[in-house]
């Protein structure tokens, strides 16, 4: 997954790549020719008597330094290019994906976890490219490098190099095999600890209007003591790699040095020879370790491959249905208003589907109310509408013409919805508005505020509409920000207006206002209205009562308080007259 | 005790966040002091063992000019050595268990003091500040501390004492070699200078770029919805491409300039190689040094200059570090709940100390606000005179627009926030006196935001009575209307709850709530917006089991539902932080005023025809006689 997706990152980069690669060569090239030279400077220098050689040498090696470090310098500016933009890349398309998906996705996901990935994520696989680049690359070079070097040194003495190197190999082989299921499971736990204090942030009042502070602190306790102990055990493992490893190689130093000694003493190997492979030796090692280092990171950023590879494999939503292009008939629209054939909703999945064989029609200027229980289905009509849901069979026609149709765009812009959350972005009041109709002057402006009653408090606003709001619209109460969001969506000419139990947070008298002024501006158009409160319904030319999915009633208020037991009961739990009292 | 008020007193500077820090490591005093004992001893054998190695190529070298071969000194040496290398290797290992030991144990139990901290913290402390940076220094600057100590700690001193070593040894083989290297430490010295200063103006700038495009995602996940809606995703990813273009210019920057360190020390020591290894063999040609000790010099050369280098690389992760604990210590360090008596209703009233507790047994839950003041500004005072009281069993409703100080009423009687004047009785004693938690255990609740925590459905609703049943778990599902729901899923009681209640409705964890405060059996209810998000009808069949629920409990109902609140004993009508009208539902339409309005406003539409229905729920009527019935 890991290795994968960063091939597949990398591959626009090839010409980079293959710099970085022909830079690390050269650099580690020049590393490891600096022993050689020493040991010439011993042989031809020292055991001659000769400065003029040691000097010369000496001028070769800074050279051979200042290469090394020019192209170490230009590789690692390389290597932060190419990671850096690999992590854009990455980034972008992750937010253009979030924003194509399917809102259910992006609700399992859940915001918290999507920021995590663009952000966090992405930044553990910038981290883990650099790497690649500046260690993985020259650790393999530096190594088998070495062991050439080494070799071409003395060969009697190379097979201690042959030994010690699959040693090393298997050592490393099984911390790294230890380390990543401990690695991974620790993540869990960090994941696990965060959870625990979140919910505990958000349950403040609750936690403390039951004295539950001890119980709290339990339940974080076995988290914090579950992840200090994985850490314990990751950690002793880490501590046991260095030592392990450099108790190898400093004892098969001590090892060439018997056995180099015993062939120098036999004529059969040079003083200098000496030097440069216990040198040697020492470059094998540096390399192992690099790898190692590398490799014990690589389970984390693995992690954030599959977490990142996860959102950018999930669905996008379809702009348009691959199956309806060919039997439509995309005609002309004509006013017909909106209409549900047959529709049924359900989850992937599930066993019962969320709406069954809704058929009603909505037609202009007129206004449909939907009223049921909680999880009666009532939400799914209306995000059905602008296929924020897909219908799982059945048809949904707006003028005419079938949704599925119509491109996604073009569809949505023809609806004004106000959902059942009412959100808000950063940003002035003004700038919120003009989501809806960029073009809105001022005044269209302040008369959507006052269809909406949210003239009133906006004014009283010291920078009016120019007062910037926070994420969400914090600061703002419920009703506020609901009266806002109607302002928004009826801001734009649309054919739907949607409202989905837009009015639940306004107090009644608010309310009241508020739909007398919405009619005369929203006539002509076709209005669904989703409500609990019967007064929000009572008025509509239709009123859809769905119970359990299926739509039981469809009538006026009058007809139905004739016709169905069930919308009586409704009426009778909201209306409560003086008499029976 | 003394010393922990000290470190509280030290708080602000990262770099005093550091010290702070260490100071925390006092309980593993012991486990440290055998630590770095360790790390002295594996630095000095570490120091020592090349300089054995070199005295054995003396020998070596020895016969090459000639010299009798000395077998028996050379194969001591090559055991002492060796010997040498596996004491540092168990040295080693011992010292990186026992760092572990203590990072962890710190982590561990910085970690628990955040939790505990959390607890502590008044209220209104998480209403003053995004939950969200709270939530980011409990746990994300919390792991980077516990993360980079962990990485830091042990190399940190290795390093340090390695270079403290490797220059004693080498100003002892040759003053005049330990001169040029000792060249090394100006140059390397500067050059981390030089790259840390700039590359940590881009980590800055790179941290702010990652906080812009963090919000930005944030935002735009949790506004998903509305986005799509309004067709806002091709600004919006305009805007995300400039942040992101930002993060992109400043981390590459970042990354190329810190990464700029290795590469340079590795020229300067690499530099200081070929300058020992240049004046090594001038000098040994001048006969003032062996060709073992030319070797062993080398070594140190390494020895010394790599830890250098490292800890200048170190520098950079310290930074970090210490800018994430003293954001830590600053939650740690923010001010605390005030007025908490050390022993429940000590203080209360002089006279009513002892006797306090056992009347709280069962209080009868009279409950009294005397001319009370509130406000969360100074300049904008919320609540000001107000008075009312309330008798054992009454139920008060308080209705009102938003904003009208409802919800504050209920938050200063659980005293989540403390009054500005007036004082609040329950049965005559002052609520100020009593400690929180025995307050707190009168009152059964339930919030607008129906908090549902990981775990499964029995757990949630235990936890309004720990170690309840599981007859009076599903005793208490039942009256609540959450049982049958309960039993639709597959796994029952059992199931789990995650996400703030997934996959429940938002209605369904409502209900949740309820049975979570009907199990406790607390004397007062306090339900705020308790049924907002439940249907009206089921919200009936609830009222009526709530009638039972308080028929000998006082209970305070906040709701924007006049219908859930119209058989209360008393509603106060709440406008601006005063009580405007007060009186029963019939008391008050009669009174034709502020709730009339209200009133008329959400019933005006079919009530008449509903009066002159003929059909009447049974349901609806059995609640009816119920409430004639007490």
């Amino acid at each position: 997954m890991l290795a994968s997706l960063l091939l597949q990152r990398l591959a626009p980069y090839k010409t980079h790549v293959l710099a970085i690669v022909l830079l690390q060569l050269v650099q580690t090239g020049a590393t490891l020719l600096l022993p050689t030279f020493n040991a010439k400077i011993v042989d031809d220098g020292l055991v001659a008597g000769n400065s003029e050689v040691i000097l010369r040498l000496g001028a070769w090696m800074l050279v051979l330094t200042v290469i090394q470090v020019l192209a170490a310098v230009l590789a690692g500016y390389l290597g932060a290019i190419v990671a850096m933009k690999v992590g854009r890349g990455l980034r972008q398309e992750l937010f253009d994906k979030i924003h194509s998906l399917p809102d259910q996705d992006v609700a399992a996901f859940g915001p918290a976890s999507l920021v995590v990935r663009t952000t966090n994520d992405v930044l553990q696989l910038q981290n883990i490219t650099v790497l690649v680049f500046s260690m993985l690359v020259a650790a393999p070079v530096m190594g088998i490098g070495g062991v050439i070097l080494a070799v071409e040194q003395d060969f009697a003495l190379s097979w201690i190099v042959f030994a010690i190197v699959p040693v090393l190999l298997i050592i490393m082989l099984l911390i790294v095999r230890k380390l990543v299921p401990l690695y991974r499971e620790g993540q869990g736990l960090v994941d696990r600890i965060n959870g625990v204090l979140r919910e505990q942030i958000l349950g403040t009042a609750i936690i403390r209007a039951f004295v539950r502070q001890p119980f709290e602190m339990k339940r974080f306790e076995a988290a914090n003591d579950a992840l200090t102990k994985n850490n314990l055990r990751s950690a002793r493992i880490v501590a046991a790699m260095l030592p392990l490893v450099m108790t190898v190689v400093n004892l098969s130093s001590a090892g060439v040095v018997w056995l180099g000694g015993h062939r120098i003493i036999a004529g059969d190997m040079k003083l200098g020879a000496l030097t440069a492979f216990i040198a040697y030796i020492m470059q094998i090692l540096l390399a192992i370790m690099m790898a190692m280092y590398v490799l014990s990171t690589a389970p984390r950023a693995a992690v954030s491959a599959e977490r990142v590879t996860e959102v950018l494999n999930t669905e996008s939503e379809m702009v348009l249905p691959a199956n309806t292009a060919g039997g439509m008939v995309v005609g002309p629209s004509q006013a017909e208003g909106l209409r549900f054939d047959n529709v049924v909703f359900a989850y992937p999945g599930a066993e019962t589907p969320v709406l069954d064989s809704i058929t009603f029609h909505a037609a202009p200027g007129t206004t449909t109310a939907v009223i049921g229980s909680t999880g009666s289905g009532k939400s799914t009509i209306v995000s059905l509408v602008p296929r924020l849901l897909e219908a799982s069979s059945g048809s949904i026609s707006l003028d005419g013409r079938d949704i599925a149709a119509v491109p996604l765009a073009a569809l949505r812009n023809q609806l004004a919805v106000v959902p059942q959350e009412a959100w808000l972005f950063r940003g002035t009041i003004a700038e919120n508005l003009r989501i809806s109709l960029p073009s809105a002057t001022d005044s269209q402006l302040w008369h959507a505020l006052e269809t909406a009653q949210a003239a009133d408090f906006v004014n009283e606003l010291p920078q009016g509409l120019e007062t910037t709001l926070s994420q969400g619209g914090a600061g703002l109460s419920g009703g506020q920000r609901q009266r806002l969001c109607i302002a928004r969506a009826i801001l734009r000419p649309a054919s739907v207006y949607l409202f989905d139990d837009s009015f639940s947070a306004l107090d009644t008298v608010t309310e009241a206002k508020l739909r007398a002024a919405l009619e005369p501006e929203l006539r002509g158009a076709t209005v669904i209205i989703v409500a609990q409160r019967v007064n929000t319904v009572v008025s509509a030319n239709q009123i859809l009562l769905i119970d359990e999915g299926r739509l039981v009633a469809n009538g006026t208020h009058d007809e139905l308080l004739g016709s169905s037991e069930t919308y009586r009961e409704i009426v009778a739990s909201q209306l409560e007259t003086e008499e029976a009292a | 005790m003394s010393s922990e008020s000290e470190l509280l007193a030290v708080t602000g500077k990262p770099s005093r966040s550091l010290l702070r820090l260490v100071g925390l490591m006092k309980p593993a005093r012991g486990v440290m002091t055998a630590a770095i004992l360790c790390i002295c001893g594996f630095v000095t054998l570490n120091v020592a063992a090349p300089k054995i190695l070199g005295d054995a190529t003396d020998v070596i070298a020895a016969t090459v000019f000639g010299a009798q071969f000395n077998t028996g000194r050379f194969v001591s040496l090559l055991l002492v050595a060796a010997a040498m290398y596996c004491v540092t290797a168990l040295l080693s290992w011992a010292q990186g268990r026992l760092n572990a030991l203590a990072v962890q144990r710190l982590a561990h139990d910085l970690r628990e003091a955040v939790e505990a901290k959390l607890h502590r913290l008044p209220v209104a402390y998480y209403d003053g500040r995004s939950r969200g940076d709270v939530l980011s220094r409990a746990t994300n600057d919390l792991d980077n501390v516990s993360q980079t100590l962990n990485q830091l700690l042990s190399q940190l001193l290795t390093s340090t004492l390695m270079v403290i070593g490797s220059l004693g040894m080498m100003l002892l083989l040759s003053p005049l070699l330990a001169v040029v290297s000792l060249l090394a430490v100006p140059v390397s010295a500067l050059a981390s200078i030089i790259v840390t200063r700039r590359s940590q103006k881009y980590f800055v700038r790179q941290w702010e770029t990652t906080g812009d495009v963090n919000s930005l995602v944030e935002e735009t996940a949790t506004g998903h919805e509305t986005i799509k809606l309004f067709n806002v995703q091709p600004a919006m990813a305009v805007r995300f491409a400039a942040h992101n273009d930002g993060l992109y210019a400043a981390s590459s920057k970042a990354q190329f300039a810190s990464g700029l360190l290795v590469p340079l020390m590795g020229f300067v020591s690499n530099a200081s190689y070929v300058g020992v290894a240049i004046v090594g063999a001038l000098q040994f040609l001048a006969g003032a040094m062996t060709i073992g000790g030319i070797q062993a010099f080398i070594q140190f050369n390494r020895l010394f200059s790599q830890p250098l280098g490292q800890i200048g690389g170190m520098a950079q992760v310290l930074q970090s570090c210490a800018v994430s604990a003293s954001r830590v210590f600053e939650l740690l360090d923010a001010a605390e709940l005030t007025g908490e008596p050390a022993e429940p209703g000590v203080g209360a009233r002089a006279d009513a100390g002892s006797s306090f507790d056992a009347r709280f047994d069962a209080p009868s839950g009279r409950v009294a606000f005397e001319r009370i003041s509130f406000s969360y500004r100074p300049d904008a005072p919320l609540i000001e005179d107000l008075s009312f009281h309330v008798e054992p069993g009454q139920t008060v409703a308080i209705v009102g627009h938003t904003g009208a100080g409802k919800t504050t009423l209920v938050s200063l009687l659980m005293r989540f926030h403390e009054l500005g004047s007036g004082r609040i009785t329950i049965d005559g004693v002052d609520i100020a006196g009593m400690g929180r938690d025995p307050l707190r255990r009168n009152f059964g609740v339930v919030l607008q935001d129906p908090w549902i925590f990981t775990g499964t459905i029995r757990e949630n609703i235990e936890y309004g009575l720990p170690g309840a049943s599981d007859a009076e778990i599903v005793a208490a599902a039942e009256a609540s209307h959450v049982d049958h729901f309960v039993r639709s899923l597959p796994n029952g009681y059992s199931t789990m709850l995650s996400n703030g209640g997934e996959p429940l409705s938002q209605g369904q964890r409502q209900l949740l709530s309820i049975a979570r405060a009907r199990l406790s059996g607390r004397p007062i209810l306090i339900l705020d917006e308790a049924t907002s998000s439940v249907d009206t009808r089921t919200e009936v069949l609830i009222r009526q089991a709530m009638h039972r629920l308080r028929s000998n409990k006082t209970s305070f109902v906040i709701a924007h539902r006049l219908s859930t609140i119209r058989d209360a004993d008393l509603i106060l009508v709440m406008d601006h932080g005063r009580i405007v009208e007060h009186g029963t539902h019939h008391s008050l339409l009669e009174l034709g005023g502020h709730y009339a309005r209200l009133h008329e406003a959400q019933f005006a539409a079919g009530g008449g025809e509903l009066a002159a229905m003929p059909v009447r729920s049974a349901k609806h009527r059995a609640s009816q006689g119920e409430r004639e019935a007490s």
